[in-house]
């Protein structure tokens, strides 16, 4: 019973990281894509 | 193939404990997404024109989700079917680590992110091709292809075979010739590989009750429709030399691989006795493997280094 608490514990600790990173990743990822599809206007401001 | 590794669904999911990640990692097919990732690569690389590489990392990565999406969906249709192969019953949703559920809305939610930020990151006519592809293999191969026909891995092998179709839309926005060629290659390539395969597998597979060839008409008949589509995939692998496409290394690699895989084809529809039946059909499928990774990269190879004369910057992006 303990076990299975634990081995329960360790699997949601372990989706949970996974998720974090696959979340963090993507914000990256849709970081680095918005700036190469702006192009060279990302560096333009309003007058 | 021994009938002790068969397994039954279990009746009660042991969903107190909840799926590991490497159980969501196996629900995704790595290694079909490594074939898709790559062949869409080849697509992209291939096509005229150039794409921004981060734009092409983005667009490689969403393919391998959908195509991971696509092998979760299959997995909770095929749950029943898994579960009564041996090749298949330590599969996450069969043993009971993952429920059915939980596959079809990771699968689904999967799908559906990947095809939206391929339009968003590439462009909408590879995203169309995206959800076609993963639609065509969910509703027409896995939910009624696979259980009803012979003919499944045959219309079905289109789902495999659009990757480098959508890693060209990727890289141009449209749908071309070439790209319908090297679709064409991968759709003849798909039978004699999963018939070669299916000839090891068969007690497997009529015991799941799917309707693979070797079921349906025997392995001889088999047999014969492997060395068939060998016979037409050969010349078929030389016609982007024809087109203009491949240059001298892709027309000697493609001449040297098609005409080895006749022979393992030949040799898979002499040999119908005993071990030595079953060793010639391991090899031809292990060769097919080869052969379709051997013959892209060739091509990769070729376009991506400029070595047929189009540009000389590594994999022809525009940096």
């Amino acid at each position: 019973m303990q076990d299975a608490k634990a081995e329960r514990k360790r699997r949601q600790r372990k989706r949970s990281v996974a998720i974090a990173w696959i979340l963090a990743t993507l914000v990256v990822l849709f970081f680095i894509v918005t700036i190469v599809r702006l192009g060279g206007h990302v560096f333009d401001r309003p007058a | 193939m021994s009938d002790t590794t068969v397994q039954a669904i279990p009746e009660t999911y042991d969903v107190a404990l909840g799926g590991d990640v490497a159980d969501y990692v196996a629900l995704l097919k790595p290694r079909v997404m490594f074939l898709v990732v790559f062949t869409s690569l080849v697509g992209l690389v291939a096509a005229p024109g150039t794409m921004h590489p981060v734009l092409a990392v983005a667009a490689l990565i969403c393919i391998a989700v959908g195509a991971g999406a696509s092998g979760a969906l299959n997995m909770w249709y095929d749950a029943d079917i898994d579960a009564r192969m041996a090749r298949t019953a330590a599969r996450p949703v069969p043993q009971g680590a993952i429920t059915p559920q939980e596959a079809l809305t990771f699968g689904s939610v999967l799908a559906g992110f990947s095809v939206i930020c391929l339009g968003l990151m590439a462009n909408w006519v590879a995203s169309a091709l995206l959800a076609f592809t993963i639609a065509f293999y969910v509703f027409v191969y896995t939910m009624w292809l696979k259980r009803a026909t012979p003919q499944n891995i045959v219309i079905g092998g289109a789902a495999g075979a659009l990757p480098p179709m959508i890693g060209w839309a990727a890289a141009t926005g449209t749908v071309s010739l070439e790209s319908f060629v090297l679709f064409l290659i991968i759709f003849m390539w798909t039978p004699p590989h999963f018939w070669a395969l299916a000839l090891i597998r068969a007690r497997d597979y009529e015991r799941a009750g799917v309707p693979m060839l070797p079921v349906t008409h025997g392995a001889d008949e088999t047999r014969r429709q492997i060395l068939i589509y060998s016979l037409i995939l050969a010349p078929l692998g030389m016609v982007p030399s024809i087109m203009g496409f491949g240059g001298m290394l892709y027309t000697v690699v493609a001449s040297i691989l098609g005409a080895f895989f006749v022979v393992f084809a030949v040799d898979c529809y002499r040999t119908r006795e005993g071990e030595a039946a079953d060793r010639a059909a391991k090899h031809l499928f292990a060769y097919s493997v080869l052969y379709l990774f051997l013959l892209f990269t060739a091509l990769l190879v070729e376009q991506g280094f400029g070595i047929t004369g189009g540009s000389v910057l590594p994999l022809n992006w525009a940096l």
